[in-house]
């Protein structure tokens, strides 16, 4: 398996491994070539396939079969071929779709992100932005449910629920008994607990991290604050527990811990920790250790530039080209003037770029 | 002319007991394929019989189960897929109910081709006497030692098990099947990997419909080339078409794929012709899912040839002026039917029994239906239309099962085909509630045989 693939996605040529999904060889490459994923989670086996946002074109099957797929795939559950080419943003039949998607995502979505927790950092916003339009065309009573408590610290509130199944996998791989899963079927189809049950064990506090949307909340911030007025620190503590990785983020205003999360990547999954855990955390550490004294901190977390969070602290910013420099054989402009190396209104015989200072009047009245 | 293959028997007094049904010639398909001939040569019998999967994509047989993985020391699987629950659909209801033992012998012989020690039928629920119909076969089977351990003595060890269903139309889908099988919530898995790589407990699996299984049984005792000869095509052999609606004669008919749509529908021998003396409108010719036909383009396709009950035939002309086989539910809609309240009844049911696993299905059959709701109760709006149009456009071929595809493809029939019924319905709202049977000029122009 030791084989590299060569995959071309959107005219970009990378090569992955043997057994790599599309998306995940997109995501290498990176920006606006990966394709959006609501269901899709890589530290949970068996996810993905579901929401069909990150469906993409495959143009040619393979260096030895290079048949073009007939149907628009699902990226993260299709692993790469040798010589596959793969046309994601440069395909309006997907965009196509995937606009479809969206639409049929939201009209059940009850759009409250004004009073949602997730507002800020929710996936289904930010896909709804790029992908979504201004209006519905949906003109039917919205599905709705009531709010449950699953257990003290988690709310489950299925009307916002996009049925990504990533709480269900969540919960049978992480957790020792299951304890939720789906219930019904079709439109109607609810994540619940049989009948009712709390939630109640060590992990049970990373469904909800992992949810896209704002189906499952943390009871302990629910309304205290928006998250884009708390600001995320990296710390850590020593956790008794031996299944938690203790490497947290604190959300917190002040000296506030406002919430504890686990830590994220770019793509919005959990990242792995320092210590080689896969990086979810308990709910003691969760949702009790609510003070700054509980906790290490290491510093201001850096954040990927794609949502409201922000802090000033960006990863994968990219300065202006200067093009200045280049056309001006190396040479730096002093004034917007001075791109025309001498001053053709004032006086011409003035070169400009032998002052070490911005120009001044008083340089064209020697 | 007719030639029956697999319903020949039928009706022979107490076919359904062993003892008869050995009388009647039962069981000699076994005693050749295990005796005479190995897996690969069942298997090359099926393919040169040119046996298509009758379940409804017809997928040729005797290909599919040569894609089915060898690997050393994991036991392979087949599964007889008895969960027909497509409306208009009942035929495998009947072969089971009446000679059950076709299909017992039917999967002897491929279980022994597939090298399947422990083989299941999967079983619609709603089929409840059904059950107990083939546990008796299966049992008088065992008795008589045509399963169990070492059966006739050439040491293949084969058993049949029966689990039923619970009322979910999603598990005849072969993946979904096979997760409600293994005991989870029958959800479709996503392919690639195909059952014949990983299907039941990761296992390679062939899932076949109970036609299917039931037709090797005349291609071993026959020959895969003398069967090939029956049928026109590469439409082989003879398939059952079960005729439901406005007609005379509704019930299960085993037709040899060469007589033309108009004789199946009007001749006495099958439909018997519309019932009361009306006219032929409309016509599913192969189960729900597919697409609705007007009457001129039923009997004859766009470029003017007759068109004949077969695969191709059928589907000639695409989904522009074609249909498919499917699964052989032919469904017949006489001038009193109205065709926007039938494409609700099934866009209702595929919102019923979408599973709700990805989001383009979920959210848009509940939306085609609450807009075909609108526009037959006369709320409806002419943009409607077109919306429907966008919805099913953006749910076919997008979603993990075929599921999606089917609910979409009725509905873009019906615009397709019967838009000015459509258009009627938003326009004549009140008169639309009055007489629920919307335009009658579709009725077909061929005379009705007094």
């Amino acid at each position: 398996m030791s084989d590299l693939f060569k995959v071309t996605i959107d005219n970009i040529t990378v090569e992955v491994p043997a057994g790599t999904t599309i998306l995940q060889a997109a995501r290498q490459i990176g920006g606006d070539v990966a394709p959006p994923a609501m269901c899709y989670y890589s530290k949970l086996q068996g996810s993905g396939g579901k929401c069909r946002t990150c469906l993409v074109e495959v143009s040619k099957g393979s260096e030895k079969d290079p048949r073009p797929m007939p149907k628009l795939v699902a990226s993260c559950r299709t692993t790469v071929m040798d010589g596959m080419e793969v046309k994601n943003i440069t395909s309006p039949k997907v965009q196509d779709a995937r606009a479809g998607v969206v639409e049929m995502l939201l009209i059940n979505h009850p759009l409250d992100c004004p009073i949602c927790d997730q507002a800020g950092e929710c996936h289904l916003q930010d896909l709804s932005y790029e992908h979504g339009k201004s209006g519905t065309r949906y003109e039917f009573q919205r599905r709705t449910f009531k709010k449950v408590d699953l257990g003290d610290k988690i709310q489950l509130h299925m009307t916002r629920c996009i049925l990504c199944y990533r709480c269900v996998f969540t919960a049978d791989q992480l957790t020792k008994e299951r304890e939720h899963g789906v219930l019904d079927r079709g439109d109607h189809a609810q994540i619940a607990t049989f009948i009712q049950k709390n939630l109640n064990n060590d992990f049970i506090g990373n469904v909800i991290d992992v949810c896209p949307v704002g189906a499952l909340t943390d009871k302990t911030f629910r309304f205290k604050n928006r998250v884009w007025f708390t600001k995320p620190v990296d710390a850590h503590r020593k956790c008794s527990n031996p299944d938690c990785c203790g490497e947290v983020q604190l959300w917190m205003r002040g000296d506030e811990v406002f919430r504890v999360t686990a830590r994220k990547d770019e793509w919005g999954e959990i990242k792995e920790a320092s210590n080689g855990k896969t990086g979810w955390i308990c709910n003691e550490c969760r949702f009790d250790k609510k003070h700054i004294t509980d906790w290490v901190i290491e510093g201001p977390t850096k954040v990927n530039r794609h949502s409201v969070i922000s802090q000033g602290h960006y990863v994968g910013l990219e300065k202006p080209k200067e093009t200045f420099n280049a056309v001006m054989n190396g040479r730096y402009p002093k004034l917007l003037m001075d791109i025309h190396s001498v001053s053709e209104v004032n006086k011409p015989e003035i070169d400009l770029s032998l002052l070490n200072r911005p120009a001044h009047s008083t340089d064209f009245n020697q | 002319m007719n030639k029956k293959l697999l319903l020949e028997k039928a009706h022979v007094e107490g076919i359904r007991h062993y003892d008869v049904y050995r009388r009647e010639g039962g069981y000699r398909s076994v005693e050749k394929a295990l005796k005479t001939m190995g897996p690969e040569a069942i298997v090359e019998e099926v393919k040169k019989s040119g046996l298509r999967g009758r379940g409804g994509a017809g997928f040729p047989a005797g290909m599919k189960w040569s894609f089915i993985a060898k690997p050393e020391g994991v036991p392979r699987h087949l599964v007889c897929n008895a969960d027909e629950s497509e409306p208009g659909t009942f035929k495998d209801r009947y072969l089971m109910e009446f000679i059950p033992h076709l299909l017992i012998e039917g999967l002897i012989v491929s279980s022994f081709a597939l090298g399947s020690n422990d083989t299941y039928i999967y079983i619609r629920g709603e089929y409840a006497w059904i059950v107990d119909i083939l546990e008796q076969a299966i049992e008088e089977a065992k008795a008589n030692g045509w399963l169990g351990k070492n059966i006739l003595g050439t040491g293949f060890d084969c058993n049949i098990h029966v689990q039923r269903g619970a009322g979910a139309y999603i598990c005849g889908e072969e993946t979904a099947l096979i997760e409600s099988l293994e005991g989870k919530r029958g959800n479709p898995r996503l392919k690639p990997p195909f059952p014949a790589v990983k299907g039941l407990w990761e296992r390679p699996t062939v899932v076949n419909n109970v036609e299917t299984l039931a037709a090797v049984v005349p291609i071993i005792n026959m020959g895969g080339e003398e069967y090939a000869k029956i049928g026109v095509g590469r439409s082989t052999g003879t398939k059952l078409i079960s005729a439901c609606g406005n007609i005379n004669k509704p019930g299960v008919y085993e037709i040899d794929m060469t007589i033309s749509v108009e004789e199946f529908i009007y001749s006495d021998e099958y439909c018997g012709g519309i019932a009361n003396g009306k006219k032929l409108k409309a016509c599913i010719p192969g189960g729900s899912s597919v697409p609705i036909l007007p009457a001129n383009l039923l009997l004859k396709t766009a470029k003017g040839e007759t068109r004949y009950m077969n695969y191709e035939s059928l589907s000639d002309g695409g989904f522009a002026t074609g249909s498919m086989m499917g699964s052989g539910g032919f469904i017949v809609l006489d001038e009193d039917q109205c065709v926007v309240k039938n494409t609700l009844t099934l866009a209702r049911f595929y919102r019923h029994e979408s599973c709700g696993q990805c989001s383009p299905c979920r959210e848009g059959t509940g939306w085609m239906e609450k807009i075909l709701q609108n526009i037959e109760y006369g709320k409806g709006k002419l943009s409607d239309i077109d919306l429907l149009w966008d919805i099913q456009r953006r749910i076919e071929g997008n979603t993990i099962c075929p599921l999606g595809d089917a609910a979409a493809w009725p509905v873009a029939a019906a615009i397709r085909h019967f838009r000015d019924e459509f258009e009627w319905h938003v326009k004549n709202p009140e008169e639309a509630q009055k007489r629920n049977f919307g335009l009658a000029h579709y009725a077909d122009p061929i005379h009705v045989p007094a």
